[in-house]
């Protein structure tokens, strides 16, 4: 009886374990293992637009790897620079939701209890909107007579309306602005963890509020900020709605490449290497960033 | 006043009325909210004392401490450390290092870079760094665990780290919050007598929060005693032990037996104490300042009470009783007794043989004497 139940409990968690395993077999490593096999075909006008890559004929199967597309990439100078556009863009909005989000994680974390919990629903709030509703809102506030030109013409700062509309500006302004929560609560949750003590130990030991924040706070509070970069980087780097609506036509990014083989030109072979292609940029930070966390939770 | 007359005057540096106070705590209160934390406390400690404070939780102690380190302002009421006003002065600009309750052992450092905090802060010369750390490293004994982290520590090696890194700037004043609260038993013994040594040796002086009696009348050359934010009785060990003021201060170090009475003679060097608790009126050598009729106790500790089957001769105070309890703890047997009164007394007597036949049983009628100088009156 205990044999069988011990057996059933070991399945039980076999299946709990199974469960997460087939989520992503079926939604991530099947679409995958799809997408790279249209990235190594050849476009076609058909339907679906792409030649398959085996053939079958007079008792000869034969396999056709087409990697022209990634050679495509290669040669067309066009892809290189909206990759690192879009790495560029990445990197500076998460280096400003970094600085802009530390102290605001801060100062939560800080904050008594009872007010805590009402500040960080401050900071989740936004996501009772639509994000594209929300991107598409700042239209109205960046465009040529939107509300901040009219209120900054009015109070008589400015003569004209400033051009901000269709600017890498208001790109990063979107990004921030979208990621900006997504930095917040990896950091106060590092934040939060910090004892009080240790600050006092600092400052017993004849720190200044500088230095201990430099040598405790700003170490300790690491894995906070490598989890709040990855979360911010990473959608970054793919994201297409906020340069569609709020960048111009110099706004190169890897998203709005993506958006343009597939529905544009309709190249699905091509669009899928660009997609592949991204995924492997994109691996490579994340390897990086999951291997100084780790170390950096064995030290702890 | 008794407390004092027996200690060699000029020998302490807290009986000379010219000595200064190194440490000046002046009428200081410290609220939080509506919560008087520390209540109108003034106390002098001197250089090179071992003061420990000592009360239960939430007696103001450790408030009184965070005070002297610079982490609380007090509410009213002013500071000195060496003579200097600290009001104002942060914590990193004072002479002062405390060891934190919890270690507060930074995690992402070694130790040999959680001692050296401190040095580095002040830029200190990377060579005078490294040889002071590695002088406390020998100091603590932890020159095998320089390169480890805290985590890597038991109890008692982290408890030594904690004691370097707040030594080795060599504060004119090092306090001590719970010391050795998270150690067990046998570390504990261990670790006090090496305080006491490096204390000495170093000439630092010490202040220690303690809520355990023992520890604080093992190490501490003279204690305070807190409740409710108020110091009760501060004296050398030997004067709070054998001369409590108060019930509380009785009853809170070491056990006691509370005789209730009132006073019915009161001479320069005797008193006697009428006692309905007891049954008798209790001679107890020395003259108090009461009226006649005022009510009193008498405290008179377990040890010092003769427990025999046959009344003891030569001694004062003679009261017969039964045995309702005997139990033994290895070193001592501690009795439990009742009186004719209904009263309940508790006697403790070294076990000097390793079996005795002839012990006293539960149920026997016994006599329990004690001599006047055994009993104390406390008036409060």
């Amino acid at each position: 009886m205990s044999a069988f139940l011990s057996r059933f409990a070991l399945r039980g968690r076999s299946l709990v374990t199974a469960v997460p395993l087939l989520w992503l077999g079926l939604f991530f490593l099947l679409p995958f293992a799809v997408l790279a096999k249209i990235s190594l075909s050849e476009a076609a006008i058909a339907r679906p637009p792409y030649l398959p890559i085996w053939d079958w004929a007079d008792g000869v199967l034969s396999f056709a790897f087409n990697i022209g597309n990634y050679l495509f990439l290669i040669e067309d100078p066009l892809y290189l620079m909206a990759y690192l556009g879009s790495v560029k863009i990445a990197l500076i909005s998460t280096a400003i939701t970094l600085l802009i989000g530390y102290p605001m994680a801060y100062v939560i974390a800080r904050a008594p209890q009872h007010r805590r919990n009402l500040l960080l629903m401050l900071v989740i709030l936004p996501f009772w909107t639509s994000f594209l509703l929300r991107v598409y809102a700042w239209i109205g506030f960046l465009k040529g007579n939107g509300v901040i030109n009219n209120v900054l013409m009015w109070l008589g700062v400015i003569n004209e309306p400033l051009v901000m509309l269709q600017t890498d500006f208001a790109v990063y302004l979107g990004i921030v602005y979208s990621y900006l929560p997504f930095m917040i609560l990896p950091l106060y949750t590092a934040l939060v963890k910090l004892d009080e003590a240790l600050l006092e130990a600092s400052a017993d030991l004849g720190a200044r509020p500088f230095s201990t924040f430099w040598h405790i706070t700003l170490p300790l509070s690491l894995p906070g900020v490598i989890a709040g970069a990855m979360l911010v980087f990473i959608p970054a780097v793919g994201e297409f709605v906020i340069p569609a609506l709020l960048g111009g036509p110099n706004t190169l990014m890897i998203g709005s490449v993506l958006w343009n083989e597939f529905f544009s030109n309709r190249d699905w072979p091509v669009a899928a290497a660009v997609a592949i292609v991204m995924l492997v940029v994109l691996v490579l930070p994340i390897a990086v960033l999951r291997r100084a966390q780790s170390r950096e939770e064995e030290a702890n | 006043m008794m407390t004092q007359a027996n200690l060699a005057k000029g020998l302490k540096p807290w009986n000379d009325p010219a000595a200064a106070p190194f440490v000046q705590i002046k009428n200081v209160t410290k609220k939080f909210g509506t919560y008087t934390a520390v209540n109108d406390v003034s106390l002098d400690i001197y250089r090179g004392e071992l003061f420990c404070l000592l009360g239960g939780s939430g007696c103001g102690k450790s408030t009184l401490l965070r005070m002297l380190a610079g982490f609380e302002g007090p509410t009213s009421g002013q500071i000195l450390i060496d003579g200097e006003d600290q009001a104002g002065v942060p914590p990193y600009k004072r002479d002062t290092n405390m060891m934190f309750q919890s270690y507060a052992l930074f995690p992402h450092m070694s130790v040999e870079k959680n001692i050296a905090y401190g040095l580095k802060r002040d830029g200190v010369p990377r060579a005078e760094i490294a040889t002071r750390v590695t002088e406390m490293l020998s100091l603590v004994q932890l020159d095998q665990f320089a390169a480890r982290k805290p985590h890597q520590l038991s109890g008692g090696q982290r408890q030594r780290v904690a004691l370097a890194r707040s030594l080795i700037k060599r504060p004119k004043l090092l306090m001590l919050d719970e010391p050795l609260g998270a150690l067990d038993k046998k570390l504990r013994e261990e670790t006090q007598f090496e305080l006491i040594k490096i204390q000495e040796s170093l000439g630092v002086t010490f202040v220690v929060v303690t809520h355990d009696q023992e520890e604080a009348m093992t190490l501490s050359s003279r204690l305070g005693v807190m409740t409710a934010g108020k110091i009760v009785q501060i004296g050398t060990p030997h004067d709070i032990y054998e001369y409590p003021q108060t019930r509380f201060v009785a009853d809170f170090i070491g056990s006691v037996n509370m005789f209730e009475g009132r006073i019915k003679d009161d001479c320069e060097d005797h008193a006697t104490i009428h006692s309905a608790d007891a049954g008798i009126d209790i001679l107890v050598s020395h003259g108090i300042t009461g009226v006649e009729g005022q009510q009193v106790a008498v405290a008179v500790r377990p040890e010092k009470i003769a427990i025999s089957r046959t009344a003891p001769v030569g001694l004062p105070n003679v009261v017969p009783a039964t045995v309702e309890e005997v139990a033994y703890m290895g070193n001592l047997s501690v009795f439990r007794v009742v009186l004719a009164s209904g009263k309940r007394v508790k006697i403790s007597q070294a076990n000097l043989l390793r079996s005795d036949d002839d012990a006293i049983a539960a149920g026997e009628a016994v006599f329990l004497g004690w001599a006047g100088a055994a009993s104390v009156v406390v008036m409060a």
